[in-house]
């Protein structure tokens, strides 16, 4: 595998990698999307298979770093809650109302199941249409939020 | 080109206030918004709102953040492409050239997304040949397919359960169960009311007992034994009287609860049975566990214990204020004044330890969890030695849990010294109060006495009563969780007008077969004919929607588009048990029930003989192996059939299959878990099934499928080649390159499977 996948973005809006064997359709894939975001991304082709690996983005070259983050920004959806501003009941199914660090939404989260402890401060919150929101640190919540999640808890 | 199309009949939802000012200026004459969706990310998926709509003419659209609209007019090439990835859904505006627009919505939006692509294509088609939108089709819903009322957009049913949290209102839908106890239930309240009564004649008789004997005796006058003894028997009267009255309505009410119970339980197991694959593909087991075993018994404790209690204990204080205030109203008055404090303070506590039980609930399914996962993976466990560091995580567990009870026993151990304090406290207020109008002269010593009697008896039931509320709530919840089940129709329903089939010549076809598990698409255009008696060889790469397939024909699922045929009768116009009849499946992990061996190759026809049985199992090979158990046909197989190995159970569900004889045969990769070795008595076995049906083999191993007449090339849901091993190899298209790579892969199977097998005959 080179050592600098060469990029480039396609009229079709998909990020294009040139390979031995011609320029191939890929989506970047982080390996721990949480635990490392930064480091080991993948680039895969539309059969599932690995077409080059990215040790770390930072080492990437600025231009193709940056097609890589675009696409990655373009395709993970993990919104990270920032506050819980209310609840609408504490049986589930139950619609919060949240901040995020990408805006304010509704979610509805249909059980307590859903809610899942990845450590000791941070959570993973799936509602009802399968989107992930993460708790990054729990106690850097404020007093208000931390009350109203504790009931789940 | 047709400008002036009528809108389909389905009414929308009304485009939001905000939209519609700006929209409709922008608008041609004659031009109307045939669907729209209301988007609510941007491209760098920010929650942000904007609009997509389909109009009669073209696209227009207003992109969150852009100040602007755009537009693009219908025109050949120009196709919306749709894709959803983790909760986040797409949609591309393509032409040949490349992408002009691209739209991101959160996946709550994916139905109305898919209804406004659907629009954009009958209307782009409509406006390309001039012809006509067709009608829209019966709408259904995308995540259950149950059939939408015209109009409606989200399906009830699906909505209700994702969003609406429990209402103590859903306790009333129980009548429907409680209704055939109607009669007993009525006898049930009358002997409540009266054993109440009677429980209050005792505090009563004390007033005459101290006014009429204790008094003047204590004033130096004799004891009337007559009147002792007329009070003393009115006293064991009502005490035997409202002994017996409360058996009997204990008696009866918890007769009636636990046939309630019980009805709710089977109904709801009968009911869930019905219901397609699909649901159950989208729940726990042991969700679906809790909610048939642990809730329904809830709803019924709640039914025979709580609310029965609730009730008594209301119709006391009811009645006792009525004969406090029948005593003497200023005494009742000062007596009952205390109450709702008393009720307000319990229900705080209360309140403040629901919470605490309802997390020690939790924390304890955690403690459960370190087991049910540990336990089963006990051999993992030992094979990396991580002993030491199970312990450790379910000692953690533990922990979590005493430092949560210790909390809450702070709280708990509070609890009943101050609902007693508080009781005291109201009850020194009416002695205050009482001798001060003793001294008076207002009232006797006996009505004092009589009151004291009878407060202490509902102070004391305050406590209970608070309970009611959670507890309710509780049960709500529960029964919410039972009639989402109940509510839930089957996405495979039987036909209103069910179509018999005679004698099933097994010839089965597919026809423009598209299917969605929820909202992603699986397969698409699939057309294919099968004829009776045909082998068909199911391959492609693992995820290209060949279980899918069978699934559609079988009927675990109803295609999306299309129609699956058999012998020429649309498969959803058949009674669904009896076509199933006709068809023997054989899994690649087969499902050994509880029970002999006998009765797992009985499953489908309990009422087959020994020798049938026999003849099945040596058609499937598995005669000789089932032989050399301790006990034979008799042995009983663990839960899903521990005992056995792989390939044991593998052939145990052959002649399952086999004993059904049924008319079409699918095998779904039933001999990919085994070794080569098994893998031919299998084969063996399967040859003899396979004579005479029509059989739609999956493998994963190519070398399996030598028999078949015609193999079948599948690719990310479609069909891609037919034909013969040799025609299909001449093509070098997708099956030569499957079958390239297997022979890299496994040259030494190539070899065995070259070598010419005889296969043994058996009498089946
Ligand atoms: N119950 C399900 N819900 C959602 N998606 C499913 C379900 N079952 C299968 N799929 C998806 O459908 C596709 C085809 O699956 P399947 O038919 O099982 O493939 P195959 O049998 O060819 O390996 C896969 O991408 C799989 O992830
Ligand atoms: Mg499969």
């Amino acid at each position: 595998m080179s050592a600098t996948p060469q990029l480039s973005r396609s009229p079709f809006g998909h990020l294009v990698l040139a390979t031995a064997d011609g320029p191939r359709e890929v989506v970047p894939v982080r390996a721990f999307p949480i635990a490392e975001p930064e480091r080991g991304i993948s680039l895969v082709d539309g059969d599932g298979h690995e077409r080059a690996w990215i040790d770390c983005l930072a080492d990437l070259p600025a231009p193709h770093r940056q097609l890589v983050e675009e696409e990655l920004a373009s395709r993970e959806f993990v919104p990270e809650i920032r506050a819980l501003k209310e609840i609408s009941s504490f049986a589930t199914p139950s619609t919060w109302q949240v901040d995020t660090d990408r805006g304010p939404f509704a979610l509805v989260l249909k059980g307590e199941e859903d809610i899942r402890r990845l450590s000791q401060t941070m959570l993973m919150i799936a509602d009802s249409n399968g989107i992930q929101f993460l708790i990054r640190d729990l106690s850097r919540l404020d007093r208000g939020s931390r009350k109203l999640l504790d009931r789940f808890l | 080109m047709t400008t002036s199309l009528l809108s389909p009949g389905t009414p929308e939802k009304s485009l939001p206030d905000s939209w519609r000012g700006e929209i409709e200026s922008r608008l041609a004459a004659g031009e109307t918004i045939e669907s729209w969706l209301e988007i609510d990310l941007d491209s760098r998926l920010q929650f942000a709102r904007g609009l997509v709509v389909a109009t009669t003419r073209r696209l227009l659209a207003h992109a969150p953040g852009a100040g602007t609209w755009e537009s693009w007019d219908y025109r050949p090439g120009l196709a919306l492409d749709h894709r959803d990835h983790a909760g986040v859904g797409t949609l591309e505006l393509v032409d040949a050239q490349g992408r002009l627009a691209s739209w991101r919505y959160t996946l709550g939006h994916n139905v109305t997304a898919l209804k406004l692509l659907r629009a954009f294509e009958e209307q782009l088609a409509s406006a390309l040949s001039g012809q006509p939108v067709p009608l829209p089709e019966e709408m259904l819903c995308p995540k259950c397919k149950a059939p939408l009322e015209p109009g409606v957009e989200e399906c009830p049913i699906c909505t209700r359960e994702t969003q609406v949290p429990p209402s103590t209102w859903t306790l009333f839908r129980l009548w429907r169960f409680a209704k055939p106890y109607k009669g007993q239930l009525l006898a049930g309240f009358l002997l409540t009311l009266a054993s109440t009564a009677a429980t209050l004649v005792p505090p009563y008789l004390t007033m005459p007992l101290m006014d009429n004997v204790l008094i003047p005796f204590q004033n130096g006058k004799p004891i009337d034994v007559g009147l002792v003894t007329l009070y003393l028997s009115g006293l064991l009267g009502a005490a035997l009287l409202a002994w017996g009255l409360g058996w009997a309505r204990t008696y009866i009410l918890a007769l009636v609860s636990e046939r309630i119970g019980r009805d709710l339980r089977t109904t709801t197991y009968e009911h869930l049975l019905q219901l397609s694959l699909e649901y159950f593909g989208g729940k726990r087991t042991g969700d679906l566990m809790t909610r048939i075993g642990s809730e329904t018994d809830r709803i019924n404790v709640f039914l025979s214990l709580h609310l029965l209690d609730f009730a008594t204990d209301v119709l006391m204080i009811a009645l006792t204020a009525v004969i406090l205030f029948s005593i003497h109203p200023w005494l009742a008055v000062v007596t009952l004044l205390p109450l709702p404090v008393i009720a307000w303070m319990i229900h705080i506590v209360r309140d403040r330890l629901r919470t605490g039980f309802e997390k020690v609930d939790r924390i304890w399914a955690e403690v459960t969890n370190v087991l049910a996962d540990t336990i089963p993976g006990i051999r993992v466990v030992k094979a990396f030695a991580q002993e030491k560091r199970e312990a450790a995580r379910f000692r953690e567990a533990n922990l979590h849990n005493l430092a949560l009870n210790d909390r809450i026993n702070k709280t708990w151990s509070l609890f009943s010294p101050t609902v007693t304090l508080l009781t005291e406290i109201g009850l020194l207020v009416v002695w205050g109060f009482g001798i001060w109008q003793i001294s008076k002269g207002e009232i006797t010593v006996g009505v004092l006495t009589a009151f004291l009697a009878y407060i202490s008896r509902f102070y004391t039931r305050l406590d209970s009563m608070s309970r009611i509320v959670s507890v309710t709530q509780k049960a709500a919840a529960g029964a919410k969780r039972i009639f989402d089940i109940l509510d839930h129709v089957s996405s495979v329903p039987e036909p209103t007008n069910p179509v018999h089939l005679k004698a099933v010549r097994g010839e089965i076809e597919l026809k423009g077969v598209g299917f969605r598990y929820g909202t992603r698409a699986v397969t698409r255009d699939v057309d294919l004919l099968i004829h009776p008696g045909e082998m068909i060889g199911l391959v492609g790469h693992s995820g290209s929607g060949k279980s899918t397939l069978v699934n559609l024909i079988c009927r675990f699922y109803d295609v999306s588009e299309g129609a699956v045929f058999i012998d020429g009768v649309d498969v959803r116009s058949v009674p669904v048990a009896e076509f199933r009849s006709n068809i023997g499946l054989v899994l690649q992990e087969p499902f050994l029930f509880f029970g002999t061996i006998a009765d797992n190759i009985a499953y489908g026809k309990p009422d087959a003989t020994r020798e049938e049985i026999i003849a099945a199992a040596r058609a499937a090979h598995a005669h000789e192996f089932i032989l050399r158990l301790p006990h034979g046909y008799d042995s009983l197989v663990g839960e899903r059939g521990q005992g056995l190995s792989g390939g044991e159970r593998q052939r145990i569900s052959i002649a399952r299959a086999l004993l059904i004889n049924p008319k079409i045969l699918i095998l779904d990769e039933a001999t990919s878990s085994v070794d080569t070795e098994t893998e031919k008595e299998i084969q063996k076995a399967l040859d003899n099934l396979v004579r005479g049906r029509t059989t739609i083999a999956i493998a994963h191993r190519l070398s399996t499928l030598r028999k078949a007449h015609r193999l079948v090339a599948m690719d990310r849901g479609q069909v891609v080649e037919v034909g013969s091993h040799d025609e299909l190899m001449a093509k070098e298209g997708h099956y030569y390159r499957l079958y390239q790579a297997q022979a890299r892969n496994v040259d030494t199977e190539l070899e065995l499977t070259s070598l010419p097998t005889p296969v043994k005959e058996h009498a089946a």
